[in-house]
């Protein structure tokens, strides 16, 4: 170490050894150094402070217990990558409320301009058309996955007690993600999102009793008209994205608290029982 | 359950908090302190969460209670555009700040005293003067388009057919073509409100495409509330 170097603040220079402590042999450390040891003493330091950081972090938040319970919990023998379509849904999940966040930093969900801003971000903005195919062709492939999701978990009999909670709060994430891609495919607001729209709500409609009701609440009104747009791009970026999130907590919850299944084709092993035990 | 009670059973507490030996009890006093915040904080929280949520939500339904059918003629042309025989298409607003997509087309034709019956609801009044034929198809809303030759409204999406009053001749449709009300002002035809009607042209108020309109059917589709 160079004498041209300022000095080290106190907090960072080791401290002395104490009493009857073993002193570090002199000569480790560089030439000219006063204090023997000091810059092997520092290097353990700093290559320890990324821990002591998380360390801090851990002791007031009780984050690692947690996570060693959610992370590195037990799974049945015979767990295989069909186990891992839910987590790949989330991902779809996730990777469409991240292009989402961006796209409506560019879109104006007004009757007169939604369509001018959709096409701006496909033609002019730039990754424009990357970003806003990311999110069309996300979609479904976050229904798919979905569906796929849910064909394992009936296909494996993972619906079964105890976990029927965790299947009804899928089929309500299922029907919200419906939902998402209803609102969302008016939003370009071209002929085809247009006339798409003016059908699904009046399916809506065509509910005994209660259906009128239902469409008057979609359009924000009697007729298609300025607020209806509004009305959906509230509803696809704020209501039930929000709804999602919470259930897929509640959900990712029951699996970590519950467990998962074994493979229906693996048998429980049979072990012969020793007269004492009968 | 405290008539079945026997004799085995641990004696009741009594309602009196003095008699439990509470500190600081009053006398007739049968609600403990730690209930009575309990349930001042949930009613305060209640309330509160109301306040929000009660004007939030009727801020949000309150489209379903605004009255469908504003006031408002719309010019389509003078009189002598039009003839009984045959229609004419326009373009209406039915919501001017939605731009294109407020705009609607319309079937204008003259009202014909010989082949047109006045529909049941006219009750022997005048009939309207024109019959204005909304392109909104019962089915589910696509736009119908009028062929000439057969004298047909056809929609593109799934194969519904009307005939010249409106009437379904084929597919999916429930009930005939909505209208509009019609009037002649100094020579000129302007377009009012949009109305339903049944199978027999009688006058409802304006419905969704997919809402029947016939016998006990109607029962099941109510009109708006503001209707």
């Amino acid at each position: 170490m160079s004498k041209l170097t300022p000095p080290l603040p106190k907090f960072l220079r080791p401290a002395p050894p104490r009493p009857g402590e073993k002193e570090r042999e002199a000569g480790n450390g560089e030439g000219g150094d006063t204090e023997p040891g000091r810059a092997d003493k520092l290097r353990e330091g700093a290559g320890e402070s990324g821990a002591q950081v998380i360390g801090w972090l851990d002791e007031r938040t009780g984050t690692s217990p947690f996570l060693r319970g959610f992370l590195f919990r037990k799974v049945p023998k015979g767990t295989n990558w069909f186990y891992a379509l839910g987590s790949a849904t989330m991902f779809a999940f996730v990777s469409q409320a991240v292009t989402g966040v961006f796209l409506a930093m560019y879109y104006n969900p007004d009757a007169t301009r939604a369509y001018e801003s959709a096409s701006h971000i496909t033609n002019e903005v730039f990754a424009g058309e990357l970003v806003r195919g990311m999110h069309k062709w996300g979609s479904t492939v976050m229904i798919v996955l979905l569906f796929l999701h849910m064909g394992r978990t009936f296909v494996f009999g993972a619906y079964k007690y105890p976990r029927e909670l965790n299947w009804v709060i899928g089929v309500v994430l299922l029907v919200l993600t419906l939902a998402m891609g209803l609102t969302g495919y008016l939003l370009p607001f071209d002929q085809r999102s247009y006339w798409a729209t003016i059908v699904a709500v009046n399916l809506n409609a065509s509910a005994p009793l209660l259906g009128p009701f239902i469409a008057d609440f979609l359009r924000g009104g009697a007729e298609f008209n300025s607020a209806t747009i509004t009305r959906f791009y509230a509803l696809h970026m704020l209501l039930i994205p929000g709804l999602i999130g919470a259930l897929i907590g509640a959900h990712l919850y029951l699996v970590a608290k519950l467990g998962t299944t074994a493979p229906p084709w693996l048998k429980a092993e049979k072990k012969e029982l020793t007269n004492e035990e009968i | 359950m405290p008539q079945n009670r026997s004799d085995t059973d641990p004696p009741r507490k009594s309602p009196y908090t003095a008699d439990r030996g509470m500190a600081g009890a009053f006398e007739g006093e049968t609600v403990t302190r730690r209930r009575f915040m309990t349930g001042g904080a949930l009613a305060a929280g209640g309330i509160a969460s109301a306040a929000f949520a009660l004007p939030a939500v009727g801020f949000a339904l309150a489209p379903l209670f605004k009255d469908p059918t504003p006031d408002r003629w719309q010019d389509v042309g003078p009189e002598s555009d039009f003839e009984p025989t045959t229609y004419v298409p326009k373009v209406i607003n039915t919501d001017p700040g939605a731009g294109e997509a407020g705009k609607a087309t319309i079937y204008v034709r003259k009202f014909d005293p010989e082949s047109d019956k006045p529909s049941p609801s006219d009750n022997g009044k005048d009939p309207i003067p024109f019959v204005v034929v909304s392109t909104r198809c019962a089915h589910l809303g696509c736009p119908v388009r009028y062929y000439e030759a057969p004298q047909r409204f056809v929609c593109p999406c799934h194969g519904g057919i009307y005939d010249f009053e409106g009437k379904v001749a084929g597919g999916p449709p429930v009930r005939p073509l909505d209208r509009f009300n019609a009037r002649v002002t100094n020579g000129r035809v302007e377009v009012g409100e949009r109305f339903s009607v049944n199978s027999e042209l009688r006058r409802f108020s304006p419905r969704d495409p997919s809402n029947h309109l016939d016998g006990f059917w109607q029962f099941l589709y109510p009109a708006r509330p503001s209707t």
